[in-house]
Parts: structure tokens; C-alpha cells; sequence
């Protein structure tokens, strides 16, 4: 559905993206998670054809966005950070100028508009002028006229933004049923979101797409490894010092965190460059530990977007 | 034509509702009828020819329609960047120059209903004086010939930037300078004072309009000026995309 080849962008001399390559399959619902700055909005917007790219290329269903962005558009629905629109028209009004503009005319429009406003849960105030609504439905309305002419793909830059718990549930829900008909493409600092509404992930950082995957995939790709481990001192050991020590003089460990329980057991964290579980609980028995669990922690979703977006330098924040 | 049409209705239907719109169509009829009692039917106006009482009125008004051009123009696309409604159209299959056409035309549109509205003056000339419809219709076909091009000169400006304030001071300066350009060719020599005589925007061009004379050669600068601007205003919006 979406090839990006090498897309970079500059403005005034300053690199705000790229270069970034990626494939996006149709009907694929997919997340763009970056930090402000990190490029997202832009990606999405040269995705949307409302900006070219300084270099490299990218197509839409095998139409070239470079040579023939016109069609591109066509067949694109984008709801920008800020819903465009105009304060002194009518929801009916906005929607129908919306429509007119992606093409639609006569019966077609009549039949959609009432589709649309019913999808996007906005039917009560079609008569409403767009400057007396709150900033929740006028993003109801912004999602309408982005799906009024049922594009193939669907951007949607920060579609939460703003609102309240209540509406972000209400907005997730619609999001998640219009995956059904849209390839879409969502960006987010709203992590939940992203977790609970795309099937992959694409981590930007300074510009670049640092990772791509699953949530699971990001995790298991990331170069620290995370290891959970239970352990009960021999008669000879006391306290957390002993195995911190043990454990740390193992090659690829980076960080020991040793915790007392109240019964005795000891709880670690140990991060490693690798699944080195055979080793650590060698080491454990051969330092006088019984170990009563070792396992591999994978990280929680917000843990691989702060680990991803603050690269290595700050990996272990 | 069709995005054009659905471009235009928009922009129409916002000068009809907005007070813009209606701020500057009183200001230019208050004046216009202003200047005309003052010129042909107040004390000071003296005895007159009815044909130089029209030319004094076309003259004012050309005056009072470039000042409303700039005033309708400017708020045209540098206030849907400032307000981020450009991006609907941006995203949308819509070429830049349906959008610069759509919103020159139906401020085109507006601009004519105001400027036709002030009609009853030269009636007025016309049933107590002497001269002719003809002559009355190529006055009003230099206004709005005059008011295309100014027009256009303010959307080239708002299509420059995000702030309807530089566009307001680029389209004046733009639009001033093309008014001097007379006062420049008469203290200039030939060949410079031709050229600059040639690109006026008012005085030679638009003396004929004012005493009834039609000249092709004024009406295909009027149209040329209009098309220059406008196609400098759509590439513009193009050469955006690349920054």
C-alpha cells in the first residue's frame, strides 16, 4: 500500500526527517511513536502529500507522490493535529464543502453525509455552527471529513490530543472501527493508544525510524535484555551485596538491582546485551544461591518508547 | 471547473457573512457617494460638463476599488495558513491554481457587486446630463478591470505569508508602486519613462475607461497584470510544499 524510499525533508537547512525507508501493507493499522521533534508529523504529511520530500520518494498504491501527488490525494484522508475548520460554518456546511472538494456530488453526497456523521457520532449537531462546538467534536468532525470520501488510507497526526479520558476512549473506539475499511496510520504520545489500536509500531527518533515491530518485537530487539530473577541465600550469604557481586562479574551484565523480600527471598533485576539466563543461574548455584525462578522480563510498552525515543545515551533512564 | 465552483461558493458565502465584507463595501460606497456630492452636487462643485463630472467619478472610484481589492484580498489564504484550514485543501485532489482561482473569483465576484451597487451615481450624471450608457459601461468595465488586478496583486501577497498584516504591506507597496510608476516615467528619458508609463497601473491606462474610450491595448494590460499575479500567487503556493 505505502512504500517510503530513503524520504528525508529539510526545513530552511535543518533536517526535520529521514532519510526514512518503510512498507506499509494495506489494511494494516500502523503507529508512529517519536518524541516532539522527532518527525512524525512530517512523515505524515509528506504520506498526506501536503509536503514534498527534500529527497527520496514514496508511493501509495503504486502511485508515485513525487510525479503525481494529485491522485495520491484522492485517495487519502488526513486529520491534522488541529481539525481544519472553519468556525463560521455549519457541520452540515463543513462536511458538505469537505465532501465536494474529495469529488463527491450530488445523491453520493446526500447518502454519505448522514454515514459519516453518524460514524463519527456527530447526527445532533449538524445544524451547530463549528465555532460553538468543543474541542472534542470539532475532532469528531475533523475525523468526518477526513473518512467522508472513503479513502484507502487514513492519517490521522495526534487524534487525541486535547481530549478528555471519556472522549479518548469514545475516539479509540471509532479508530478501532474504522481499521476494518482503512489502512491507518496513526502518531501518538498517547502510548495505550497506540498499543491498543495499531498492529505495528514504528519508533522515530531525531528524524530517523529507529524500529519497527510489534510491541513484543520492539522489546526483544532492543540490544538490553531484561532478566527477572528469584533467589534464596545459602547459610553463608546475608544480604544483597553477595549476589550484586556474583552476578555483575558475568560477562554482557550491565546493572544488578537486588531487592530483600520480607521472607527471605531475594528478587533481582539484572539487565544484560543478551538472553544470558543459562549463565546467570549457574553462576547463582555456584555462588551458594538456590534459585527458585529466572525469567525473561519483556519490557512494558512505555518502557520500549522511552528506551527507543532517548536512544542508548539514556537507555537506562 | 467543478473544485473551482465548490472554492468559490465558500469564499463567497464568507465575505457575505462576515463583517469584512460588509466594513468595506460601506466605507467605499460612503466615500464614493461622498466624493461625488462633493465633486458634482455640492456648492463647491461649480458648473461642470456632465462628461467630466463621469471621468471625475470613474477617476475617484478607481481609487476607492484598488484600496477595497487589497482590503477583500488580503485575508484570502494568509488567514487559512494562520488558522491551518489550508491544509483541507492542501490534502485534498485540488491543484493550486483551482484554489487561487476559486478564491480570485469570488472576490472578483464581490468586489463587482460593491462597485456596480455605487451605479446610481452615474445614473444620476446620466438622466440630468449628457452622455452615454456606453460611455458609463466602459467606466465601470475599467473598474473592475483595475480591481482584478489589484485583486490579484493581494493574493499574490497573502499567498507569501501566514501574517495578513505583511500581506496587507506587501500588497500595498506592491499596488502603491505600480501607481508611481507614472510619476516615475514623467521625470524619467526614453526609454526608461515608456517602459515605466507601459507598467502603470492607473494613469495611462485607465484614462480612457474614465472618459468612455475603449483601447484593447489597456484591457489586455489589465488582464495580463491579473494573470501575472495570479500565476505568481499559485506558484507560490506550490514552492510552499518544498519548504
Amino acid at each position: 500500500m505505502i512504500s517510503v524510499n530513503n524520504v528525508s525533508k529539510f526545513f530552511g537547512g535543518k533536517r526535520a526527517l529521514g532519510p526514512v525507508s518503510c512498507e506499509i501493507g494495506t489494511g494494516e493499522a500502523v503507529g508512529f511513536l517519536g518524541l516532539n521533534g522527532a518527525g512524525k508529523t512530517t512523515l505524515l504529511r509528506i504520506l498526506a502529500c501536503d509536503l514534498r520530500p527534500s529527497a527520496g520518494s514514496f508511493a501509495v498504491d503504486g502511485i508515485d507522490g513525487g510525479t503525481t501527488p494529485h491522485h495520491i490525494r484522492s485517495l487519502v484522508g488526513f486529520l491534522p493535529e488541529s481539525p481544519p475548520i472553519y468556525p463560521e460554518m455549519t457541520v452540515g456546511e463543513y462536511l458538505r464543502f469537505a465532501g465536494q472538494l474529495r469529488g463527491l456530488t450530488g445523491s453520493h453526497l446526500k447518502h454519505r453525509l448522514p454515514e459519516v456523521e453518524e460514524i463519527a457520532n456527530i447526527r445532533p449537531v449538524h445544524h451547530e455552527l463549528l465555532r460553538h462546538l468543543s474541542h472534542g467534536y470539532r475532532q469528531r468532525v475533523g475525523l468526518a471529513q477526513a473518512i467522508i470520501h472513503q479513502p484507502q488510507l487514513l492519517i490521522l497526526d495526534e487524534p487525541t490530543t486535547g481530549l478528555d479520558p471519556a472522549q479518548i476512549v469514545e475516539m479509540r473506539l471509532m479508530i478501532q472501527g474504522l481499521k476494518e475499511k482503512h489502512t491507518v496510520l496513526i502518531s501518538s504520545h498517547v502510548l495505550p493508544e497506540i498499543h491498543q489500536t495499531c498492529d505495528r509500531l514504528l519508533v522515530l527518533r531525531d528524524g530517523e525510524l529507529v524500529a519497527s515491530g510489534t510491541e513484543q518485537d520492539l522489546s526483544h530487539r532492543l540490544e538490553s535484555c531484561r532478566i527477572a530473577a528469584s533467589v534464596i541465600p545459602g547459610h553463608e550469604q546475608s544480604g544483597t551485596g553477595g549476589v550484586e557481586t556474583v552476578l555483575s562479574a558475568i560477562d554482557g551484565v550491565h546493572s544488578v538491582v537486588a531487592t530483600e523480600r520480607g521472607d527471605g527471598v531475594i528478587d533481582l533485576v539484572v539487565e544484560t546485551g543478551s538472553d544470558i539466563r543459562a549463565d546467570i543461574s549457574r553462576a547463582l548455584v555456584h555462588g551458594g544461591y538456590g534459585v527458585i525462578r529466572i525469567d525473561r522480563a519483556d519490557m512494558e510498552l512505555e518502557e520500549v518508547f522511552l528506551q527507543l525515543v532517548h536512544g542508548d545515551d539514556d537507555g537506562d533512564r | 471547473m467543478g473544485t473551482v465552483s465548490v472554492v468559490f461558493r465558500r469564499e463567497f458565502a464568507e465575505y457575505v457573512r462576515s463583517v469584512l465584507g460588509y466594513v468595506v463595501a460601506a466605507a467605499v460606497l460612503l466615500l464614493a457617494g461622498l466624493l461625488f456630492y462633493a465633486q458634482a452636487l455640492g456648492p463647491a462643485a461649480g458648473e461642470r460638463l456632465s462628461g467630466e463630472v463621469l471621468a471625475r467619478f470613474f477617476y475617484t472610484m478607481s481609487g476607492l476599488v484598488a484600496i477595497a481589492a487589497v482590503a477583500l484580498s488580503i485575508r484570502l489564504i494568509a488567514e487559512e495558513r494562520q488558522a491551518g484550514t489550508l491544509v483541507l485543501l492542501s490534502t485534498s485532489p485540488v491543484r493550486e491554481w483551482e484554489v487561487v482561482l476559486g478564491k480570485f473569483l469570488s472576490a472578483f465576484a464581490f468586489l463587482g457587486t460593491i462597485t456596480l451597487v455605487s451605479c446610481y451615481m452615474p445614473l444620476l450624471v446620466m438622466i440630468n446630463g449628457k452622455v452615454s450608457l456606453g460611455q458609463v459601461l466602459v467606466g465601470y468595465l475599467g473598474l473592475l478591470l483595475i480591481g482584478g488586478a489589484c485583486l490579484a496583486i493581494g493574493l499574490f501577497a497573502t499567498s507569501l505569508t501566514r501574517y495578513q498584516l505583511v500581506a496587507a504591506v506587501v500588497a500595498s507597496v506592491l499596488t502603491g508602486t505600480m501607481f508611481l510608476f507614472w510619476q516615475l516615467s514623467l521625470v524619467l528619458d526614453p526609454p526608461l519613462s515608456r517602459v515605466f508609463a507601459g507598467l502603470a497601473i492607473h494613469a495611462r491606462h485607465f484614462q480612457g475607461f474614465q472618459v468612455g474610450t475603449l483601447h484593447l491595448r489597456d484591457v489586455v494590460y489589465y488582464l495580463a497584470v491579473t494573470y501575472f499575479f495570479l500565476l505568481l500567487a499559485t506558484k507560490t503556493m506550490e514552492v510552499k510544499r518544498w519548504e
